[in-house]
């Protein structure tokens, strides 16, 4: 089957940014053609942890961050369905005075920005959050944050944007990525022929490929975060749970399963991710020793996924140093479900007025480039909170 | 000295675990069960003793055959049982037994993991007092209770006739059998039957019972509506179009068997689609060697072939292991094993000519039925997702409505939940896929796992995601 397209965007990879920007070029008018590898959000966007937070971020993405929930409050009007959103509100949890310090400092350090963070400790924050376990001493509560179930939602930008006229290409693995100097040209190895003056490069863990062919590179590495689920629980868990420091974050489903991450699993191929059993163990001492609730409960499932991590932390978004008709959205660290929708809007800004409502200059995949020729890449201290 | 590891202490592993120790070699064997026979020769607790003419039936013989020959074999197996295979991982098992989890590396491993009922629902099953075959074989064999006092058999497969007259046998009122394979069924399916006389002997025979002893049986039915108040009190079914109920305690039913599959999944093993089980299996030779070096598969755990069939496969697959291994092995020996199966496969073709699973089922199953009792998921909610999505996959349905999410993790709820997904996105049974495994197998508990952990260290820098 030989099939020629040809539109006003190219856009590799289906998952909530490639998706969310093909869904808002069509509110530009322009025209889209989406190739997806597999499944439209079944990759990390579709298996992630479902947190919806700004609480936590680096003041760079502060912008995009805040911006998306402006999105997700209007989700149902964006994409459809509620895709499972509860505005629960995120607490970030303290082990220790030194935590608890940490989080004090970044709460000065966002002030103003509209988190509207509130440092919880004491007698009131035991009375208000009797279910944490004793481990935990405070917390930092910012109540616009919130879960959702990235199942629902990332599949559904896609039809979102199908709906709204995009060409979505699922089962469409792009072997020939190509530019005649004036279009990029893809193929695939069936005869699919796509031509279009410029391409978004939404390829998540492995955008790296794309990147190369048009002559960028990052320092990207491939992270499996592992995820549990238990059984369905009395509701206990009325917030969505963080820890300064890491290891453990969860939420409870309107259905009662509590749903846990923290640890790391490790490549079936380069494909699929799945859960270690080493990392699965810790991840359970943590959630038995934070939530007391759960110490007799089962676990039911056990997953991980694939996901690309630079050494900053932050995602690449911005154009190609070779191809400025090139735009880089990758590498969101384990923390892109959140910002995804905005990072969508963002792209769909860029290329229909030449910039975005929000500052991108952060991530542009040229500080990897000036890092190579002997600046230190990043400094350890820049790593968000 | 290497570790060769057998999982499932039925049939198959026990006649694996045979041929392992006779070539010198001590096996672990792995069951979750608190002692040998899997399913079909399943052991009531020891205290509780029974005759096995009364257990077996026709099949004391066999059992108790293999029962001798594992009290022989016993001195030379780490028999391990009450312990769950809860993950598989870089050739290491994980184990979950004594409310401890453990771990044990393997140099081969022989997943001899058997099989459950296949349930096709229908309207009410979710009822109390609705049982699969399976479960209402296992009351009498491992408690010597039945189900109810008056109970309906229902659904299709030998395990239908042979549940029934066990009931009956037991001093339990048999309301009625109802059979949805077609009455004529038998008529194409004789032939080939016949390739095991014996067993088809037994069939027959198994019906002049049931017809001596007064219980109806009725072919080419359709299930339409279990009821009852608290618990099941009558089924609603149809015969030639005519509505008719019958009066019950209990309902046992089920459509044929499906392999479990997980652990080989887990192993990281290659599945095709069996046309024959019409349901993904593990890839395997003859001889039961997997895609896997070192993983061997055998009985109906890799394809729906019943005991006697495992029997053999079990000593095959522990052949091949020894072939693999360079321990010498008689090449006529496996070749005989080999030979023995072919009229079993040949035999079980023609079950499935005489008890087809009924072909309109996903198209006949009304919106309200629910499918995946685990996460109450119904055929109507399958259908709007279908519709409203597009589509298409067993792991896309699964992530759009939850089938396959609770407790069973697809087990129960696949054969139904496949079946309609496939009718309603037009495509064929091996099109829409199969559930990817995850770990653990069965649910575990946190505390458990957790206890296992090394003490914990700190989460590096570049891990602290929130």
């Amino acid at each position: 089957m030989t099939e020629r397209l040809q539109a006003d965007v190219a856009i590799i990879g289906g998952g909530i940014v490639g998706s969310s920007a093909a869904l808002f070029l069509r509110r530009f008018g322009l025209s889209v053609v989406l190739l997806e590898r597999s499944l439209c959000g079944a990759a990390a966007s579709g298996v992630n942890y479902g947190g919806v937070r700004v609480q936590g971020r680096s003041l760079s993405q502060l912008p995009l961050a805040l911006r998306s929930r402006e999105i997700w409050r209007t989700l149902p009007e964006v994409i459809g369905i509620d895709g499972e959103y509860v505005p629960s509100g995120h607490l970030k949890l303290a082990r220790g005075e030194a935590d608890l310090a940490r989080l004090e400092a970044y709460a000065r350090q966002v002030e103003g920005q509209g988190l509207d963070l509130q440092i919880v400790s004491g007698a009131s924050f035991r009375r208000q959050y009797p279910w944490l376990g004793a481990q935990a001493i405070a917390g930092s509560w910012c109540p616009g944050d919130g879960h959702a179930n990235p199942r629902l939602v990332s599949p559904a930008f896609a039809r979102a944007a199908r709906a709204a006229g995009a060409r979505i290409i699922e089962h469409c693995d792009v072997t020939e990525l190509g530019h005649d100097g004036s279009h990029f040209v893809l193929g695939n190895a069936r005869g699919l022929s796509v031509r279009a003056p410029r391409l978004l490069n939404c390829a998540g863990a492995w955008a790296l490929t794309v990147a190369r062919a048009y002559g960028d590179d990052a320092p990207m590495e491939s992270i499996h975060p592992g995820m549990a689920v238990t059984e369905p629980m009395p509701r206990f868990m009325d917030v969505n749970i963080g820890v300064e420091g890491g290891g453990i974050y969860g939420r409870q489903t309107t259905r009662g399963n509590c749903v846990m991450g923290g640890s790391r699993g490790t490549s079936r191929n380069p494909l699929h991710a799945q859960p270690r059993a080493v990392a699965i163990a810790e991840l359970c001492q943590r959630m038995a020793e934070l939530f007391p609730p759960l110490a007799q409960a089962q676990v039911l499932r056990f997953w991980s996924g694939v996901e690309g991590s630079l050494p900053d932390h932050q995602p690449i978004i911005g154009p190609g140093t070779k191809h400025p008709q090139l735009l880089h959205a990758f590498g969101f660290c384990g923390a892109g479900f959140q910002t995804g929708p905005a990072v969508g809007e963002a792209l769909a800004q860029w290329v229909h007025h030449g910039r975005a409502s929000v500052p991108l200059e952060p991530f542009t995949i040229e500080r990897f480039s000036t890092a190579a020729a002997g600046a230190p890449l990043h400094s350890p201290s820049s790593t968000s909170p | 000295m290497s570790t060769v590891v057998i999982v499932g202490a039925g049939p198959a592993g026990l006649r694996a675990a045979e041929q392992l120790v006779q070539a010198g070699l001590r096996p672990v064997l792995i069951d979750e069960a608190p002692r040998i026979g899997g399913q079909i020769y399943r052991q009531p607790p020891a205290t509780l003793q029974r005759r096995p003419a009364d257990l077996y039936g026709f099949e004391a013989g066999k059992a108790t055959a293999l029962f001798e020959r594992f009290a022989a074999l016993l001195p030379n197996l780490d028999h391990r049982p009450d312990t769950l295979v809860w993950q598989i991982e870089d050739r290491t098992l994980h184990l979950l037994s004594g409310g401890r989890s453990q771990t044990l590396a393997f140099d081969a491993l022989i997943l001899a993991t058997g099989a459950t009922d296949r349930v096709l629902p229908f309207p009410g099953w979710t009822l109390p007092g609705v049982f699969t075959l399976g479960a209402a074989q296992v009351a009498l064999k491992a408690q010597a209770s039945l189900i109810g006092p008056r109970v309906v058999f229902a659904g299709t497969g030998p395990l239908l006739y042979l549940v029934a007259w066990q009931y009956v046998q037991a001093g339990g009122q048999v309301q009625a059998v109802l059979d949805t394979a077609p009455p004529e069924a038998r008529r194409r399916a004789l032939p080939g039957l016949l390739a095991r006389p014996a067993v088809a002997a037994k069939g027959a025979w198994l019906l002049a019972r049931l017809a001596l002893a007064g219980v109806p049986v009725r072919r080419g039915v359709q299930l339409q509506r279990a009821e009852g108040e608290g618990r099941v009190s009558r089924l609603h079914w149809q015969q030639h179009g005519r509505p008719q109920s019958t009066e019950c305690d209990a309902i046992g039913f089920g459509h044929g068997l499906r392999s479990e599959t997980q652990l080989a999944d887990l192993a990281g093993c290659a599945f095709d689609f069996d046309p024959l089980d019409q349901a993904w299996l593990p890839r395997r030779d003859a001889a039961g060697r997997s895609s896997v070096p070192g993983v061997y598969l055998a009985g109906d755990g890799a394809a729906i072939l019943g005991a006697d069939a495992a029997e053999l496969a079990g000593a095959r697959a522990a052949l091949a292991l020894l072939q693999d291994c360079g321990h010498p092995v008689p090449a006529a020996h496996a070749q005989a094993l080999e030979e023995a199966l072919v009229p079993q496969r040949r035999f079980r073709e023609s079950l499935e000519t005489l008890c087809p699973l009924p072909a309109d089922w996903a198209a006949q199953a009304p919106d309200a039925l629910v499918v995946c009792r685990c996460e109450e998921v119904t055929a109507g909610e399958l259908r709007a997702c279908v519709a409203e999505t597009g589509t298409r996959e067993m792991n896309r349905l699964k992530a759009h409505t939850r089938i396959g999410m609770g407790r069973c993790q697809g087990r129960m709820c696949a054969p139904g939940a496949s079946r309609l997904l496939a009718q309603a996105a037009g495509c064929s049974l091996a099109e829409v896929g199969r559930l990817r495994s995850q770990p653990p197998v069965k649910p575990v508990p946190i505390a458990v796992l957790g206890a296992s952990a090394p003490q914990v260290a700190p989460v590096p820098e570049d891990q602290r995601d929130d």
